[in-house]
């Protein structure tokens, strides 16, 4: 139990409206320290909106959150923020990337609210650039950089901070095949160095390539593949 | 794992808010500058309104302080039914008798008229004047030469004659090097003087001077004097004042018409600070319109940057920080106008006070009050932008592409 970075249990969003849109409908998800999760399903079954209570960016409507140790519900909006500062790492499809900072603040900034000052933040970004091979783009603006390198600067951002778990989400969605496919091996490659991920995508193919795969539908766990030991 | 270890706060250090908000401007260079541009006009107005204002009235003041407030101008009343009132002749003695008193000039009308030549029709007097003057008139009115002597015993008798400033600009003489003369009651006068312009008596600088003996001599003057130019002591002045229509024409005091020619100087002051307080109206109206401005650009860029602020929830910044960050641009935008505003405005007095020879007077209410004013501001300007955004939950603004 002690090695569970994030745990859903009976987790349920409902969207009200009319009718009210039931976005995860039970969902039991444990996730452990080391682990490279790939949750995969077409959309509309619920990605999206699993990846934000995850992060906790959203709320539950019911069921059980815990994050790194935290039990969600019992966190209010700073205390959330603070749990993301320090213990969650995003990476996003658009990569959000500041357009006016070099690719280094960029990663420096995915230490901004951790209160650390601005020297350390760089010095720590500068490993971090170095680990997703960036190291000569560091003073780059972040607009000059290709599709493929600003999702390197972002995965930088997500792991600088060394959080107990990186959430991805299409990470791979808004670049070519082999860009793609250099990201994918990266997250392979953190994840051997130790880093906790999980993926969110819509995509079989790449979810094959992770060694445990979730298939989301209709808001439930389809079916859970496991790595043969 | 245990719960009893709590997370550390998310923090955003004040240095690390104004580089974000800095970055953020930064991005948007032109839009950033044209809503400071806003704030930058209207400051300049303000600070130029009072850095003129203020300059000019210590040119004023320094004016008043050389020329004295205690001189008075006494005349012959004119108005209906009175006719042409005349002083009486023995009122220069009669006003010198008054203790406080320390000099007394008259200038008397006189009906010759002054030509650059003896060819130009007699019409074209160009509204100059000739008057008979006492010799003490220069250092009763405080006046300068510009060039030349004002009228001595000798010259008094002679037909010569002193031009006020404007007088010599129309009868085309610069410089006495080569002895001009002008052509005066029929014969010519040769120029011995020019004087520089006489702030409290305007009317002698459209006209020629000649001595009360020539003016007798020559031109068949009566030499009654028609004004009175008396310094008295200023403390008595009021005093003097007083006494004075009774002194000059005992019979009619009620013809006799007394000014301080000072008030005139006053008054003008006056009229400018009316203008003033209208031009600092329409700074400050010029203000409140960048102030929308700023709040117009802040709204807009809420809306464009909600990605920006669904990544920065992400990254663990609170609903506050974000609030934070918008606050931060728009007073920063406020300041960067303000302080513009502020060197522009000292800038426009240093450039016109410079042009009309005034000491340079930049307040510092105003400096202050500048900048104060921009940074209220660009506080009420970007409050509501930065409460909406504080106010964006991080899954909408990350939905959006």
């Amino acid at each position: 139990m002690n090695d569970v970075v994030l745990g859903l249990e009976a987790v349920r969003k409902i969207y009200p409206g009319t009718p009210p849109v039931h976005a995860l409908d039970g969902v039991d998800l444990e996730i452990r320290r080391g682990e490279l999760v790939a949750v995969v399903g077409p959309s509309g079954s619920g990605k999206s909106t699993l990846l934000h209570i995850m992060g906790t960016l959203d709320r539950a409507t019911d069921g059980k959150v815990t994050v790194a140790g935290y039990d969600v519900s019992d966190l209010g909006d700073r205390k959330l923020s603070a749990l993301r500062a320090h213990k969650i790492g995003f990476v996003f499809q658009q990569f959000f990337l500041l357009a006016g900072e070099s690719a280094l603040d960029n990663v420096a900034d995915g230490l901004l609210y951790t209160g650390m000052a601005l020297g350390k933040r760089r010095e720590l970004a500068t490993e971090a650039l170095d680990r997703v091979g960036l190291a000569d783009r560091r003073h780059h603006l972040a607009t000059k950089l290709s599709g493929g390198e600003r999702q390197r600067v972002a995965i930088a951002r997500a792991v600088v901070g060394r959080p107990d778990i990186v959430l991805a989400d299409e990470p791979t969605g808004n670049l070519d095949s082999r860009s793609g496919a250099d990201i994918v091996a990266l997250i392979e490659e953190l994840n051997r160095e130790g880093t906790t991920i999980a993926v969110i995508t819509h995509d079989r193919e790449i979810a094959d390539a992770f060694p445990r795969q979730v298939h989301l539908r209709d808001g439930k766990i389809e079916a859970t593949t496991r790595p043969r030991p | 794992m245990t719960m009893t270890d709590t997370i550390p706060r998310s923090r955003l250090a004040p240095a690390d808010a104004l580089r974000a908000a800095g970055i953020g401007l930064k991005t948007r260079r032109l839009r950033s500058f044209l809503s400071a541009l806003g704030i930058m006009i209207g400051i300049a107005a303000m600070v130029a309104v009072l850095g003129l204002s203020d300059s000019s009235r210590s040119d004023l003041l320094a004016q008043l302080d050389r020329l004295g407030t205690n001189m008075l101008r006494v005349e012959a009343g004119q108005g209906i039914g009175l006719g042409s009132a005349e002083l009486p002749v023995e009122s220069v003695a009669m006003v010198s008798r008054i203790g406080p008193v320390e000099t007394v000039a008259s200038v008397s009308n006189t009906d010759a008229k002054v030509y650059r030549n003896d060819l130009i029709p007699s019409g074209q007097t160009g509204g100059l004047t000739v008057k008979a003057a006492d010799l003490d008139l220069l250092d009763t009115l405080q006046g300068q030469m510009a060039q030349g002597v004002f009228l001595d015993e000798a010259p008094a008798d002679f037909p010569v004659t002193v031009l006020g400033s404007v007088a010599a600009q129309r009868l085309g003489i610069h410089d006495l090097t080569r002895r001009p003369a002008v052509w005066l009651g029929g014969d010519w006068y040769p120029v011995i003087g020019i004087m520089d312009t006489l702030d409290l008596s305007p009317d002698l600088d459209r006209a020629a001077l000649v001595g009360y003996g020539a003016a007798d001599r020559f031109l068949d003057a009566d030499g009654i004097p028609t004004t009175l130019y008396v310094r008295t002591r200023p403390e008595f002045i009021d005093d003097v004042r007083g006494v004075m229509a009774a002194t000059v024409n005992p019979e009619h005091p009620d013809q006799v018409e007394i000014t301080r020619p000072s008030d005139a100087l006053e008054a003008r002051e006056a009229a400018d600070s009316a203008f003033t307080n209208l031009f600092l109206g329409l700074g400050a109206v010029a203000l409140l319109v960048g102030g929308v401005g700023i709040a117009n650009v802040m709204v807009i860029s809420v809306l464009e940057r909600r990605g920006e602020i669904g990544l920065r929830r992400a990254l663990g910044a609170t609903r506050r920080h974000i609030a934070i960050q918008f606050l931060g641009e728009s007073l920063l935008l406020a300041a960067i106008g303000g302080i513009g505003g502020v060197v522009l405005g000292a800038g426009v007095t240093a450039a016109y006070a410079s042009y009309r020879g005034w000491a340079i007077l930049v307040p510092q209410v105003a400096v202050v009050g500048g900048l104060v004013a921009a940074v209220v501001i660009g506080v009420v300007a970007g409050l509501y932008p930065a409460l909406r955004a504080a106010r964006v939950s991080p899954t909408e603004a990350l939905r959006t592409l």
